[in-house]
């Protein structure tokens, strides 16, 4: 900001350091010149989160959190408010854009290993943000209490209980009721409104203070602060303000048109978005045919149904999500981006992508055993992926892959020797090989080819 | 006392604050938290709501099947005839859990009959599948059942079959028998639902309602 800019100025500046954070943040925050396409995620989530905050207050100055009277209000935001219409569905769509853009920031990390030293605290702070955000979208879809709502808070309450020894109780004491009850839709509301917004902001606002202190990474994954000027400013560095809050604008223009398109024209988006059986108000003697979270649990969800036994279903299902916090010590190569990790990480990361997507489009499959079983096979990919970063950490003698191999074929069977009784033999016979070509592929390739090599990273960032 | 005395630090008694301050503060934390989570438990209008209740059989008839309402679930209550209670131990093979080795009932009623009285079978009526309210179908070989139907509860969600004492046949989505829940019979005529004589496991969860 200008020097001779105002008495004001200076007087704020004595009292509190405004300018000092405008450039340590915006003006004077220096970013990889390369960022591409994957770097818009990081703002448009801020934009959503905004919004939500937003739209969800409006809501809230309509809504009654009371199981007699809360599927009446929402219908009456949508039919006697006015704009009530458009403010909830800017709220209920914009709680899937916001799974869509935080699964492709997450994705971001995962490719250029922005996870990796020195910002494995961003990552886990991401992660908390991550969960936290499946807990106010869970929460919030109890609100409207419609069938959905209601038998979805049912089954998911209910994993509680399959916790040994105190499972039970647990299950009261977070519903308030022995069953999802008013007493559960109030504290769900109080959670929704009050807890888990002030702790997103919260988290949010260090997620991005513990990124300035190290600073972006980039495409390349290379270090922009090993290469400065004789003032200390990175070569390949531009600072933020103008540069990237440009660029950002572009992309909030294209998000908010296609948001816009969904909210005038598709705001169910055909059942994905919002249920039809949600339009039914809860009925706690009659269950909806299909009962099936939301688009962005399905992934996690068809992991927890896939497993034959509730308990470990729900371990797997928590271990899955737990895997994710784990990253930065699971790999521990010293590259970070996919472009230098070698062919066959890049292939990995396709196959992990690929997983988690199938993954999300077999939870909401009926619960068939042929579809339980290919859920556990790709469950099998998505663990495997992991096992494999660490694998990948660096290259092994042609011996160890041997017995990696042989202790993964010998662990896939034994899952399989598990499952007996509860999936057909005949149905596993048929998709065995899935896990099989995986490992056989990612660990016999390194022994004869030089694939899974990392390539040299260059010392400054392309320009690509 | 010299300058240099009062400028030397006590260390040990400044760590036996730190320690004391520290325990004494966390005990106070964690004191003070209790009232916040017990205030989650379910409040006494929601516990008088959920008690037990009490089901006069005395009028149901054999054969006869009742609904009742506890804690918001449906329960049946039902007088099973000679003929149907005889049915039921040669379907042992044809079930997933005929001897109720799953945690699906109460430990008095694991027997053939899953129940306290032969008779009168009392269970949760929603499917262990994805939790629909299965029909009560005592009719021999009906057209829409097929001729190996002896006369069972029938999920039409998606078509799990049960047996007369709530077992559950191979071939059903359903994985488990349904739930019978804790209950006690007071006298001939009156049983309570939804605990153990002595007011034991009011609480009890099946491994899946």
């Amino acid at each position: 900001m200008n020097k001779q800019n105002s008495g004001l100025l200076t007087w704020v500046n004595t009292r509190f350091p405004l300018s000092e954070l405008w450039n340590e943040h915006m003006a004077r925050y220096y970013a990889p010149k390369n960022f591409n396409f994957w770097y818009y995620f990081g703002s448009l989530a801020l934009l959503v989160l905004v919004m939500q905050i937003v739209t969800g207050i409006w809501l809230a100055m309509n809504y009654t959190p009371n199981s007699k009277l809360a599927f009446d209000s929402v219908e009456y935001i949508m039919r006697d408010v006015p704009w009530g219409w458009l403010i909830r569905f800017m709220h209920s769509t914009g709680a899937s854009a916001f799974f869509i853009i935080i699964y492709l920031h997450m994705f971001r990390g995962l490719i250029y290993g922005s996870y990796k030293r020195p910002r494995e605290l961003i990552w886990l702070i991401g992660a908390v943000i991550f969960v936290l955000l499946m807990a106010e979208a869970f929460m919030g879809y109890l609100l409207p209490w419609g069938q959905m709502s209601y038998w979805g808070a049912e089954v998911i309450t209910s994993l509680f209980g399959a916790i040994p020894w105190v499972g039970g109780g647990l299950e009261t004491w977070i519903r308030g009721d022995y069953n999802v009850a008013n007493a559960t839709l109030n504290r769900f509301f109080a959670w929704h409104v009050v807890l888990i917004p002030i702790l997103l902001l919260a988290l949010v606002l260090i997620h991005i203070i513990a990124l300035h202190r190290v600073g972006s990474n980039n495409p390349d994954g290379v270090e922009i602060h090993d290469n400065t000027d004789d003032k200390g400013v990175p070569l390949d560095g531009v600072p933020f303000h103008p540069y990237y809050t440009v660029k950002d604008l572009v992309g909030v223009g294209v998000f908010l048109t296609l948001f816009a398109l969904v909210v005038f024209f598709a705001p169910t988006l055909h059942g994905w978005f919002l249920e039809p059986d949600n339009f039914q108000m809860a009925n706690t003697l009659k269950t909806p045919p299909e009962i099936k979270p939301l688009w962005y649990f399905m992934p996690f969800y068809a992991m927890l149904r896939s497993v034959p036994n509730k308990l470990t279903g729900v371990i797997t299902m928590g271990a899955s999500i737990f895997l994710i916090f784990l990253a930065p010590w699971l790999d521990s190569s010293p590259v970070k981006s996919h472009r230098y990790r070698g062919a066959l990480y890049q292939l990995a990361l396709g196959i992990f992508a690929f997983t988690f997507v199938f993954l999300g489009y077999m939870g909401q499959e009926a619960p068939t055993p042929a579809h339980a079983d290919l859920g556990f096979r790709f469950t099998e990919l998505y663990f495997s992926f992991f096992i494999l970063m660490i694998i990948y950490s660096k290259p092994r003698s042609h011996r160890s892959y041997i017995s990696i191999l042989v202790i993964a074929f010998l662990l896939i069977f034994a899952l399989d020797w598990l499952r007996v009784g509860a999936i057909p033999i005949s149905i596993m016979l048929r998709t065995w090989w899935i896990p099989v070509l995986y490992w056989l592929v990612f660990i016999s390739l390194p022994i004869f080819t030089r694939l899974h090599l990392p390539e040299k990273v260059p010392a400054r960032v392309t320009s690509k | 006392m010299s300058q240099k005395d009062q400028d030397k630090i006590n260390l040990k008694r400044r760590r036996f604050l730190i320690a004391t301050t520290t325990i004494t503060g966390g005990t106070i934390v964690g004191v003070a938290a209790a009232p916040f989570v017990f205030s989650m438990e379910p409040s006494a209008a929601a516990v008088a709501a959920g008690a037990p209740i009490e089901v006069d059989i005395s009028k149901i008839a054999p054969g006869e099947l009742i609904t009742v309402k506890w804690r918001a679930r449906p329960v049946w209550v039902l007088n099973r005839t000679r003929p149907q209670l005889n049915e039921l131990p040669k379907l042992d093979p044809r079930l997933k859990d005929p001897d109720s080795k799953q945690p699906q009932q109460i430990a008095a009623c694991v027997n053939g009959y899953r129940s306290l009285k032969p008779k009168y079978f009392i269970c949760v009526a929603i499917c262990t599948h994805l939790g629909c309210v299965p029909t009560y179908r005592p009719d021999i070989a009906p057209p829409d059942l097929g001729p190996n139907w002896e006369g069972g509860f029938f999920c039409p969600c998606h078509g799990s079959r049960y047996d007369l004492a709530g077992r559950v046949f191979d071939g059903s989505p359903a994985p488990l028998n349904l739930p019978v829940p804790p209950h006690y019979y007071i006298n001939e005529t009156t049983v309570r639902i939804g605990e153990l004589k002595g007011g034991g496991e009011k609480n009890w969860h099946p491994k899946t309602w």
